[in-house]
């Protein structure tokens, strides 16, 4: 078989019916000696500015504390990757950008203070700001001078975020609009510069965006939120009270504030998922560690099988996670380079490139958050009674991460807008799903649906895979005839669909991830690699019958039910694997190395 | 002001070690390599003085291919320019004899390295390159400051500190706190790519010592805690199990 080298653009959702050749998609060993470098530079900055004040920063005495360090790693440039050279940004592909949100996350609550600067604080003005307001801005944010806060959520508008009461209305000299409003859970208003502020425009449908700088007034603020976790990053109520803004401060135009937040968030959601694995690998070590010095009934915990369960499950998950957004990354990174080279300006071509990639930024976004929250509550299981003690690490660990299913899109909301945009791009002929449909469900009329693989490497994981992919649109095809446009009001069957479609392209990437790894260095050398995929893969592959289940027996009856759960039976068969062993492979060998090695 | 720094390519010093060939040789593999913790320091100082003096910052390191990611990292630190003299650094006097070759040519004013590498930690290195270009070398050195051709030194010694003045060209074997590490920035990191490296070849020296093998220390035995009023106990195990008394 011959394998394509020439990268041939893939388009966001289409994992689902195409099949992808691993030489297509990028893995993280293949970043460079510059990217790695620049890891290491963010690592050194973190062990030796955060890691050492991590009460003092949760203890949050003061704002200025978080502030300064912000500021610190702007002069290392780490707030400067996505602002685009000419503003005296670095203007670094997204994909680097992600790698030092991967490394960032393992920092509590300054990588929550961070990336909300970098990301929805300042994106905003990158992809939305004209000339004058990027010149203005931007050099400061890059450079932290300034620090800029988000304001979206309000007191009764969260996850229906185009609900905001906030007003803006024109004076009466035209110069300016006047804001007045209440917003809720802004991280780093306590000590921002700018705010991104939206709010409608008289009696607008839809928001729109405004800079605000803090020293055009009328804004007030409460005190710091007592929070569950990151307790140091500053999180506070901020009220709106005649605050002039020069109407030259408009970002975008009137009544584009929604999509704004919403294409906005979209870039936030898959980062997450890189800073929610850097916290989980360091949940990891610290298990690690642990399972290694304690002892009981005479021997380390870590020779007991159920903890090597634990830390092979954690490691496994870790490995998942960044094969997916690695790639998505590359993808959205490469459909820019084409955009731009088709002529579309930047802003413009980036916007659209993570458009695109909607769906994978979804999915990125609920299973890097579901990630973390399993490797920090099974870090907390391995320390015991310690891991409830606010003594040792794991327990921050744990608080600090339950946030990330929360903000930037609930991972309801998340689970319901893969599955949505995935539906209305078929019903806009955007994407070829109906055919695919069709295809499936003829094949499985006419008995087809086994298992087909032969001896050759991957070629057992890909069948399931190929296999599951079917399941997914079988199901997806049904529900959608069933309900047809009602589907969206049938929540529970999206989110059964939405874990079919995360289960899908978390696999995919890893098994792609395995297969270009094997290419490059052989198979001998992968074979923990290869352990974590296929344990994996059995339970991927359970998640997907179970899903699909729970959604064939919401909406189906009799011959009908019978007919689809026979078929997911089959479409979602594995042969006989010993993940018991491979889980312990695993775990001897994370123990040896003493972290996720990676 | 013309400014040299050695540097050496250790392992990280959190790697675990171990030995091939009989003991005869590192084991590389898998091994993170970094610049030698001394030698950090030194170029943190030398970024410092270049700035200060607005004069030109070299780095040179002595090894093959294999050491040039450290030698960007150090030209991301801020380095000027780099020189890497192709081998395989075999003891501290064949390296000091191809710094020395190097220095000739090149008349810096200063040179610093570290006190001593990592790895090996001989220490000898900055004495040796004094020696043979005929310039006094000092070390360990904690504080360096410059004043016109003059230099401040403040030295470590037993129990105490020696200030010392020196005038230009001198070499310091340096070790902290003469100036806070640095990390390098993105934008360093993004110029280091087009940095001029020179690859110079080695000149033949004679070998003066070979290294015929390698003991890593006895592995930590487990550590038993005594709770502190069993004393006897504490006695009798350090007897009868530890055989120390
Ligand atoms: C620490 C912290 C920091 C934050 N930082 C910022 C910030 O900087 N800027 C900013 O603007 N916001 C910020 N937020 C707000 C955050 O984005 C919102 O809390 C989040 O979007 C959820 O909104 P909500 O809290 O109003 O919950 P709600 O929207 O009230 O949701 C409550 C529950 O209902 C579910 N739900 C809601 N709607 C639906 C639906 N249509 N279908 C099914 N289920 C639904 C949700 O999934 C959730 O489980 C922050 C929040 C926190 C806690």
């Amino acid at each position: 078989m011959q394998t394509v080298e020439q990268k041939e653009l893939i388009k966001g959702g289409e994992f689902l019916i195409k099949d992808v050749n691993s030489a297509q998609i990028f893995i993280q060993e293949e970043f460079t000696e510059e990217q790695a470098m620049m890891a290491q530079a963010c690592l050194d900055f973190l062990n030796k500015e955060i890691e050492p004040r991590l009460e003092e920063i949760d203890q949050a005495k003061s704002p200025e504390l978080m502030r300064n360090l912000v500021k610190k790693a702007g002069e290392l440039g780490l707030l400067a990757t996505a602002v685009p050279a000419e503003y005296e940004g670095l203007g670094m592909s997204f994909n680097t950008s992600m790698l030092l949100a991967d490394y960032v996350g393992m920092a509590h609550s300054f990588a929550v203070a961070f990336s909300a600067h970098t990301g929805i604080g300042t994106l905003p003005i990158v992809y939305y700001g004209n000339e004058e307001q990027k010149r203005k801005y931007l050099p400061k944010l890059a450079s932290g001078e300034w620090i800029s806060c988000y304001c979206l959520t309000e007191p009764d508008s969260g996850s229906d975020a185009n609900s905001g009461k906030t007003r803006a209305t024109l004076s009466a000299e035209g110069k300016h609009y006047i804001i007045n409003g209440q917003k809720m859970w802004i991280t780093n208003a306590g000590f921002a510069d700018i705010f991104i502020v939206f709010a409608k425009i008289d009696d607008d449908k839809n928001l729109s965006a405004f800079i605000v700088e803090k020293g055009f007034g009328g804004i007030t603020m409460n005190e710091p939120e007592k929070k569950l976790g990151i307790k140091g990053s500053d999180t506070r109520q901020v009220f709106f009270n005649d605050c002039h803004v020069p109407v030259e401060n408009l970002l975008s135009e009137r009544g584009n504030g929604f999509k704004i937040a919403v294409n906005i968030l979209n870039i936030g959601r898959i980062k997450l998922a890189a800073s929610c694995n850097g916290a989980a690998k360091k949940a990891l070590e610290h298990s690690v560690r642990y399972a290694k010095e304690r002892k009981q009934f005479n021997t380390a915990i870590a020779n007991f099988g159920a903890i090597k369960e634990k830390i092979a499950k954690q490691a496994t998950l870790i490995f998942v996670n960044e094969s997916a957004y690695y790639r998505a990354g590359q993808n959205i990174d490469d459909c820019i380079e084409a955009f731009i080279a088709n002529g579309m300006p930047e802003a413009e071509a980036k916007l659209k490139a993570f458009e695109q990639f909607a769906i994978e930024c979804a999915i990125m976004k609920v299973f890097g958050s579901e990630t973390l929250d399993y490797c920090v509550d099974e870090a907390v299981q391995i320390f015991g009674g310690m891991g409830y003690s606010a003594e040792a690490p794991v327990e921050r660990c744990y608080r600090d991460s339950r946030i990330n299913r929360i903000f930037e899109g609930t991972n309801e909301i998340n689970r319901m807008l893969c599955v949505g945009t995935i539906v209305k791009r078929a019903m806009k002929g955007e994407l070829n799903l109906m055919p695919a449909i069709m295809e499936v469900q003829k094949e499985l009329m006419s008995g087809g649906g086994d298992l087909r693989f032969d001896n050759s490497f991957m070629s057992y994981e890909k069948a399931v895979l190929k296999n599951l992919k079917k399941a997914t649109l079988m199901t997806a095809g049904a529900a959608v005839q069933k309900f047809t446009t009602n589907l969206q009001n049938e929540q529970e069957v999206m989110l059964n669909l939405a874990d079919m479609l995360i289960q899908v392209y978390t696999l995919e990437s890893a098994i792609l991830r395995l297969e270009k790894l094997a290419s490059i260095r052989g198979q001998a050398s992968v074979a923990i690699q290869a352990d974590m995929v296929r344990s994996f893969l059995l339970e991927a592959a359970d998640t997907v019958y179970i899903s699909g289940k729970n959604a064939i027996n919401a909406f189906a009856e009799g011959e009908m039910h019978k007919a689809l759960m026979g078929s997911l039976r089959k479409l979602s068969r594995t042969e006989a694997y010993n993940a018991k062993e491979a889980r312990r492979r695993i775990a001897d060998f994370i123990l040896e190395q003493g972290k996720y090695p990676f | 002001m013309k400014i040299l720094v050695c540097i050496a390519h250790v392992p990280d010093t959190t790697s675990k070690i171990s030995f091939v060939e009989n003991n005869r040789k590192l084991d590389k593999n898998g091994l993170q390599f970094v610049i030698g913790p001394y030698d950090d320091f030194a170029l943190a100082r030398a970024v410092e003085l270049r700035d200060q003096t607005g004069g030109k910052l070299t780095v040179l390191n002595v090894g093959t291919a294999e050491t040039e990611p450290t030698i960007r990292k150090a030209l991301a630190i801020g380095a000027d320019n780099a020189i890497r003299v192709n081998a395989e650094p075999t003891d501290a006097y064949f390296v000091a004899y191809q710094i020395a070759e190097v220095a000739k040519k090149e008349n810096f004013d200063l040179i610093l390295m570290g006190r001593e590498s990592s790895d090996y930690n001989g220490g000898q290195v900055h004495g040796m390159v004094g020696e043979l270009l005929g310039i006094p070398s000092v070390s360990p050195v904690m504080k360096l400051d410059l004043n016109g051709n003059v230099a401040t030194l403040a030295r470590e010694i037993e129990g105490g500190k020696e200030y010392l003045e020196i005038s230009l060209p001198f070499v310091a074997g340096c070790q902290e706190p003469i100036a806070e590490w640095k990390i390098p920035n993105m934008k360093g990191i993004m110029a280091s790519r087009t940095k001029p490296l020179k690859v110079v070849e080695p000149v033949p020296v004679e070998m003066l010592t070979e290294s015929i093998t390698h003991e890593l220390p006895p592995a930590k035995g487990a550590c038993k805690m005594i709770p502190a009023d069993e004393v006897e106990k504490l006695v009798e195990l350090l007897k009868t199990e530890a055989k120390v008394l």
